[in-house]
């Protein structure tokens, strides 16, 4: 323990030598009379000046307080500090106020006017936490003041203070609910707060203020879907069973025509694919009011919930797993449900509460959808060190998981348990035998035996649970089994558990006709014994007296009759009352005939056989992973899961008109108008689900460009459009996918292929389905650049400058057709400069568009002597790479020193980091000694600055050779208006947003300098700007075409601030720092 | 005490929080609303005493007003006070928090360690929930508030009266890398990786795997100045079936690249945890030859045991333990290890052979006799084998680490992974 007892240590200094140690004293009489002589001098360091005597006394009144012990009556000393300008006194005070408060109302208010004065702090940390204590403080006298600061933080700049004031709000509704309308609006104004920080913090306070007002999230569903990856941990829990109610009001269940589905094949067909592909058409469907009988079509925002919750299955907290789980669970199409059975078997790794929480739920949900966890039901194997509660839960989940097909194992594994020295645990082990046999006719032979060998255990308990166990089965089918009931009669000799005698006669007497010799003998014993007996053993001999009686009256009639007497003088009254109830019914009276004729029927009536369920058997009716569904009972404050509603409410309430959430806010077209939302979450989506978002519409490029807040990879698989041509295609291949893609995530990708696949599930239903399909797959093209080389130009950025860039690339290059779609924004600098005239009104912006040279220039790639006379360099050329838009286009200089011919100059396998590739120059067949040529290469770093590795090759040698890309290398300019700019760059904040201070130096001090150099560090365009000092520059990078803005703002007095915009933050960082070094050179 | 005197429904989450020694002493308390009153833990009380064990003391227990959700660590119960419907996962992962966090900042969870420090137990505690909902969790920002405690400081603090609460104002909070403090400065820039894999096994009477997986985590310990960015690649990322991420890790990057993206947080921390599924078949490194039994009739019984290394790729297995719980009839045991040396207490019937490292040229076993109570019925079943082993520089499951790469930052950081084997849960019935 490296660590040092701080605080006692600090208390031997001053402490006084009374003071007891910490936690062994009790409350006794003679620590008392020293308390009030210790508050004595505690209230004198108080009073003093000297902080380090205060903090030595609040650290022991906070120590106190710890204990539980009162420290009431050092009020006012204390609340006079309140004021101290020592931090931790200060924060000590807060403690102990907060603590007593409430007891000391009238004292507490004079605390108050510091923490009014502190919300007007401009350090925002100071305004949250004097929030956070003035709410904490349980003074009803002081709701006004606390509405007003609540009302006030929630529009403050810090979302800090915000998250607090979210906070605030329940603390405030305990003390006074009458402010409930106030405070919804608070949380209506907070809720719709962009910020990660707030969102978890305003969903608790809704969930405790307002849950009914489920109106209120309409407008903010999509946001908190999309924000909901990013909130920390305890408030992703929060929002997704938030969310799950929401879902159940106002989504349509998934599994409503299921029944619908099975009886109509063709109609699953279709029901299923467009639920999956949501195609523009089925989406027209969903905005329709369905009718009842029309094939299910789940909602977009329905779907949105369950993709963008999925990652989080793959969380470190065990609650958020569990969130999603039940959330899967209540609301995912049953075939989709499976896939949170991987995460919960991995929770049963976790610590033994975790265990059994989850375990509970596994349990009732493996009674639903048993098919889910069969894959795993090995991990649900028991070990002797398990806890016997965890032990008891596995068994039942194990039992429950049982079928034809695994029952042989099960029961294997069985086996060992029912050697075990739990005795709890072997008795449910042998309970869930019974229930194994009951549920697997197949196996009701086997088990029985097995139960009937462990009637000659040693151990009575198990003898006794095996008995009862016995019972239950044998109901089944008595006939057959005489031999074991002979069996269980000996057995009444040995057992003394009441219960397995009990269970004994019960079935004796119950089936004495097929042991007909037995049974009187057996009566005779226990009239023996009958006074020594439990209770419940009293009561069957009585039952077993009189069925004897009645079917064999000539035996029995004298025992029946001396055990009814013995029974009569009982001392427990039940049993009296049954003795007494039994003879009047057997035993015909004079005027009592009337019941006894039927006594045969009353007593020897056909039973039915007990079904042996689990007890986890219709828990679902509570909502998985809350703590009802724990106890199985309602606990307070638990809301129940509304059903699904039979009509889907409209789902238009949730559009929302700001245009984060819609680019496009042309009403007509609703199907572009929801686009940018799709392939915006896209990236977020899992594998699997890459294909929900498939077709796309034609107006998708334009689109895609301006939206993508949230994705770096989702313009991959999107930017084609020749996918769309091939829609049908598209989706119904990836239907095909869909189906088998429910073990998707099982897929194995053969291990020797190479790393760079990894993209490849995401796209591979789209890569599949159309051949044309542009990805960052890197080895696919190196495979087949010919071909690809022809379908991939569509692909804007390289169409226009492909007949200038032909004359440098050296390959057989065909022109593209012409473009069949408008180009978007993106406009590379060459076709800029062709487009000068026309277009480029703004001066200014010719210069920084036409400087197409990079700052670095020309580098080496090998030195001569290295090279053995071969000298070659590089250069950024800043041209878009005609064979693949994705890649930075290299021209390499090859200069021969030596005195001989290089021949067959060419790239060697290159190594090469994940995602990287190169499109290799073609090979120089010969380079005479003193010439120089050049060469054009391509190579897609992937949006990062990894250095990509691979080796020159001579027709003798080989020479390894890296080319490391500076981040301003990694995009490429685009065109775009300053409300464009603006627009996008509203979308692009806070982690997305990097801001840098610094300060100009004169000489940059010039617009042609500041757009010189920084379109020099960096491949970036310029956009027009209506402000003079501010400069604004915007590119995308050009693997995931993601854009990046940088704003300048070099306003004459004081230090400029560098802006740089970009869901890359990695660039974003990296780039602020280039332009920042550049600038202030 | 004052019972909160409205029965409201809105006291959500955490209402207080006992801390009870395995004596059953309440030595914490700390309340987020409302106080209540000490007497509702002998409702826990008395389910403990039910339980027995306390390994099986039920982790919710419902009392007429309030629920009480605890947890088992180190010896101490950490009881929570719940008044409503809340998701028990929530509390207990929260109180598992808490007590990582005491760990993080006193090197153990005790309760001298606790009692040491109650003053930063207190602060945290304040941090930590507020109203009784989670707050600040991350370690990373709750040093920034509460510095830990060392002997240095608390020399220092002795003297001049300054104390362990920050100067400065957290700012990570406030950052968009919440789990990251700023300002961040190391002379010697280093990043650990260790990579620990455990094999989760049951093996039958017979020698034959039942189950087995492999158990992986990576932990962290990072010290790099600034905001580093850092991309770790794997091999063979594909062999990671089922992962769980610290929040840190970019998750798209994961999916799409198979690289784990993340900016750390300083110091030591859980990066990934894993799950090699048993359908890859698990190798096994240590095989265990056992003859028990016990004659019918007689106090003794026979009792031998060897293990020897099965397939190690060439690395020595060491660190080998052996423990077994004996059945309660058995007396005492008298047996003759050819290594290492064995203990049995008679009182828990626990059996603990330490072995040390196998060579494979004398494989070590233990022998000898077992005394039983006589009189006593020979015991049903034979005790199953828990073994504890571990084996350096390598992961079982062939997982490696490719290469580590930073961006963000200038400087050349000092890199390091380290792999280790060890055994899990790892049971062989006899």
């Amino acid at each position: 323990m490296s660590t040092a007892p701080a605080y006692s240590e600090d208390k031997g200094g001053s402490a006084g030598p009374g003071e007891p140690e910490y936690g062994h004293d009790p409350a006794s009489g003679g620590i008392f009379s020293s308390d009030y002589k210790r508050h004595d001098d505690l209230k004198e360091m108080l009073d003093t000046n000297k902080d380090s005597l205060k903090l030595e006394a609040m650290k022991r009144i906070v120590a106190m307080i710890a204990r539980g012990k009162n420290a009431s009556d050092l009020f006012p000393a204390v609340v006079k500090n309140v004021a101290c300008k020592n931090i931790e006194v200060k924060k000590l005070v807060y403690v102990y106020l907060v603590r007593y408060a409430e007891e000391q109302q009238d004292l507490a208010l004079l605390s108050i006017s510091t923490f009014q004065r502190g919300l007007k702090d401009p350090n925002q940390l100071i305004r949250a936490s004097a929030l956070r204590v003035l709410s904490s403080i349980r003074v009803p006298i002081i709701v006004p003041i606390m509405m007003l600061a609540i009302k006030e933080a929630a529009s403050d700049m810090s979302p800090y203070v915000r998250k607090t004031a979210a906070h605030a709000i329940p603390k405030l509704y305990s003390l006074d609910s009458d402010q409930k309308d106030q405070l919804i609006e608070v949380i209506e104004k907070l809720l719709a707060d962009k910020t990660t920080l707030v969102a978890g913090s305003v969903v608790m306070a809704f969930e405790e203020v307002c849950p009914e007002r489920i109106d209120l999230i309409h407008k903010n569903y999509r946001k908190l879907c999309n924000l909901l990856i990013d909130v920390e941990e305890w408030g992703q829990v929060v929002i997704i069973s938030m969310l799950t109610r929401y879902a159940r009001t106002q989504f349509l269940s998934p599994t409503q025509n299921e029944s619908l589905l099975e009886e109509n094949p063709e109609k699953a067909f279709y029901g299923s694919e467009e639920d999956e592909a949501k195609g523009p058409g089925s989406e027209e469907a969903a905005t329709a009011a369905l009718p009842a009988r029309k094939p299910y079509v789940m909602d977009p925002d329905h779907r949105l919930l369950l993709r963008n919750t999925k990652p989080l299955l793959q969380s470190r907290s065990a609650a958020v797993v569990m969130a999603v789980a039940q959330l899967y669970f209540h609301l995912a199409p049953k075939a989709e449900v499976g896939v949170i059975a991987k995460a919960l078997v991995r929770l049963l790794r976790s610590h033994s509460e975790v265990q059994y929480v989850v375990l509970q739920n596994v349990a009732t949900m493996s009674i639903k959808r048993r098919g889910m966890f069969e894959p795993y039901l090995k991990s649900f194997y028991i070990r002797s060190t398990d806890p016997t509660q965890i032990k008891i839960l596995k068994l039942e989940v194990l039992t429950n998981l049982a079928n034809e097909t695994n029952i042989p194992t099960v029961l294997r594994e069985f086996q060992t348990y029912i050697r075990s020295m739990d005795k709890d645990f072997v008795a449910a082990t042998i309970q869930a035998i019974g229930r194994c046999a009951t549920n697997i006719g197949r196996v009701r032979d086997t088990c029985l035996n097995g139960l009937v060998q462990l009637l000659s255990n040693r151990d009575e308990l198990v003898v006794a649970e095996s008995v009862v166990v016995i019972k239950k089965l044998l109901q089944m089918q008595p006939a057959q089994h005489g031999e074991i009931i002979k069996h269980l009669a000996k057995l009444t000799d040995n057992i003394q558990v009441p219960m397995a005698r009990a269970s004994i006669l019960w079935l004796i007497g119950e089936y004495c006709e097929h042991v007909p010799k037995i049974a009187p003998d057996v009566l005779r014993k226990m009239a023996k014994s009958f006074t020594a007996e439990e209770d419940i053993v009293k009561l069957q001999v009585i039952n077993l007296a009189a069925k004897l009686y009645l079917t064999n009256s000539k035996q029995t009639k004298l025992l029946t009759q001396y055990v009814l007497s013995l029974a009569k003088y009982d001392q427990n009254y039940d049993i009296r009352d049954r003795a007494r109830f039994t003879r009047q019914l057997i035993v015909p009276s004079e005027q009592g005939g009337a019941l006894s004729r039927h006594a045969k029927k009353l007593f020897l009536a056909p039973k039915p056989a007990p079904i042996l369920e689990s007890s986890f058997k219709d828990r679902d009716h509570f909502q998985l992973g809350s703590l009802s569904h724990l106890l199985n009972a309602k606990a307070t404050g638990y809301q129940e899961l509304p059903d699904w509603p039979e009509e889907a409410p409209d789902p238009s309430v949730r559009n929302v008109e700001v245009p984060e959430w819609t680019k496009c806010s042309n009403r007509e077209k609703r199907k572009e108008k929801e686009k940018p939302f799709y392939s915006d979450s896209e990236g977020e989506s899992g594998p699997t689900e890459s294909a929900d978002s498939e077709p796309e519409s034609e107006s998708e490029s334009e689109s895609k460009s301006s939206s993508e807040s949230g994705s770096g990879e989702s313009s991959s698989d999107s930017d084609n459009e020749d996918e769309d041509e091939e829609k049908g295609g598209g989706s119904e291949s990836e239907q095909s996918e869909e189906e088998g893609g429910k073990k998707k995530t099982k897929k194995k990708v053969p291990e020797g292929h190479r790393e760079g696949s990894s993209s490849e599930e995401g796209s591979d239903s789209s890569s599949s389905s159309s051949e044309s399909e542009v990805t960052s797959e890197s080895e696919e093209e190196q495979a087949e650049p010919a071909s690809r080389r022809k379908k991939t130009p569509p692909s804007s950025k390289s169409a226009p400058v492909a007949k200038e860039i032909s004359l440098l690339d050296l390959e057989d290059f065909t022109p593209p057709s012409v473009q069949p779609v408008s180009p978007p924004m993106v406009v590379s600098t060459s076709l800029a400069a062709d487009l000068e005239g026309l277009t480029l009104t703004d001066s200014s912006l010719v210069p920084s568009l036409l400087s197409p040279v990079s700052s670095i220039g020309r580098q080496e790639l090998l030195h001569r002597v290295a090279g053995e006379g071969l000298a070659v360099d590089y250069a950024f050329s800043r041209q878009p790479f005609s064979g693949d838009p994705h890649m930075v286009s290299i021209h390499i200089y090859f200069s021969n020193n030596s005195e001989t011919p290089i021949k067959g100059l060419h790239v060697g396998t290159p190594k090469l980091p994940a995602g990287i590739s190169i499109q290799e120059f073609p090979e120089i067949e010969s380079l005479p000694p003193g010439e120089s040529t050049t060469a054009v290469m391509g190579i897609n770093f992937c949006d990062s600055t990894q250095a990509a590795n691979f080796q020159l090759c001579t027709q003798t040698r080989q020479f390894y050779v890296s080319i490391q890309p500076p981040v301003g290398e990694l995009m490429a300019p685009v065109f775009m208006s300053e409300n464009e700019f603006k627009k996008e760059q509203g979308k692009l904040t806070g982690m997305n947003e990097i801001t840098e201070k610094l300060t100009l130096p004169d000489t940059c001090r010039n617009d042609h300098m500041v757009v010189q150099k920084v379109t020099a560090t960096a491949n970036l365009g310029r956009v027009p700007c209506g402000t003079s000092d501010e400069y604004r520059f915007a590119g995308r990078t050009l693997t995931s075409g993601s854009l990046v803005l940088l704003t300048l703002d070099a306003r004459p007095a004081g230090p400029a601030q560098l802006t740089v915009n970009s869901e890359k933050m990695v660039i974003g960082t990296m780039l602020v720092k280039d332009v920042i070094q550049a600038l202030t050179q | 005490m004052s019972r909160p005197s409205r029965a409201s429904n809105t006291t959500k989450m955490i209402h207080s929080l006992f801390l009870i020694n395995c004596s059953g002493d309440i030595f914490l308390e700390k309340h987020w609303k409302s106080v209540v009153s000490q007497s509702v833990c002998d409702y826990f009380f008395e389910a403990q005493e039910k339980a027995a064990d306390v390994e099986n003391v039920p982790p919710v227990i419902s009392t007429p007003h309030h629920y009480l959700i605890s947890i088992y660590r180190d010896k101490l119960f950490f009881v929570s006070v719940i008044q409503t419907e809340v998701p028990p996962l929530f509390v207990i992962e929260f109180l598992h928090r808490v007590a990582d966090t005491f760990q993080d900042y006193f090197g153990e969870c005790s309760e001298a360690a606790i009692k040491d420090n109650v003053v930063i137990v207190y602060e945290l505690l304040e941090e930590m929930l507020d109203n009784g909902f989670p707050l600040a969790t991350e370690s990373n920002i709750l040093k920034e508030l509460i510095k830990p405690p060392t002997i240095l400081r608390s020399v220092v603090n002795s003297i001049t009266g300054s104390s362990n609460v920050g100067d400065t104002l957290p700012t990570g909070q406030l950052s968009n890398i919440p789990w990251r403090r700023a300002g961040v400065k190391y002379t010697n820039n280093e990043a650990y990786f260790d990579v620990v894999e455990e094999i989760d096994a049951i093996i039958d009477k017979s020698g034959s795997t039942v189950f087995a997986e492999i158990q992986g985590v990576i932990d962290a310990c990072i010290k790099l100045s600034g905001m580093p960015d850092l991309s770790l690649s794997f091999m063979n990322p594909r062999l990671l079936d089922d992962v769980s991420f610290h929040p840190c890790i970019r998750f798209k990057r994961w999916e799409s690249e198979r690289v784990l993206s993340f900016i750390p947080p300083d110091g030591n921390f859980r990066l990934i945890s894993y799950r090699v599924s048993s359908q890859n078949l698990v190798a096994i490194p240590v095989y265990v030859k056992h003859s028990i039994s016990f004659k019918e009739n007689s106090s003794c019984g026979r009792f031998d045991i060897t293990i020897g290394p099965k397939q190690n790729m060439g690395k020595t297995i060491e660190g080998i333990t052996v423990t077994v719980h004996m059945p309660k009839v058995v007396l005492n045991m008298n047996l003759t290890p050819t290594q290492g040396s064995y203990t049995f207490d008679p009182v828990t019937k626990v059996l603990a052979w330490d072995v040390g490292k196998i060579t494979p040229q004398k494989l070590p076993s233990l022998k000898g006799l077992v005394n039983l109570q006589s009189g006593a019925p020979k015991p049903e079943e034979n005790p199953s084998l828990n073994i504890q082993f571990k084996i350096q520089q390598l992961a079982i499951s062939g997982l490696k680490v490719n290469r580590l790469d930073m961006y963000g930052e200038k400087y050349k950081p000092f890199k390091g992974v380290k792999y280790v084997t060890k055994a899990g849960k790892f049971q062989v019935r006899t």
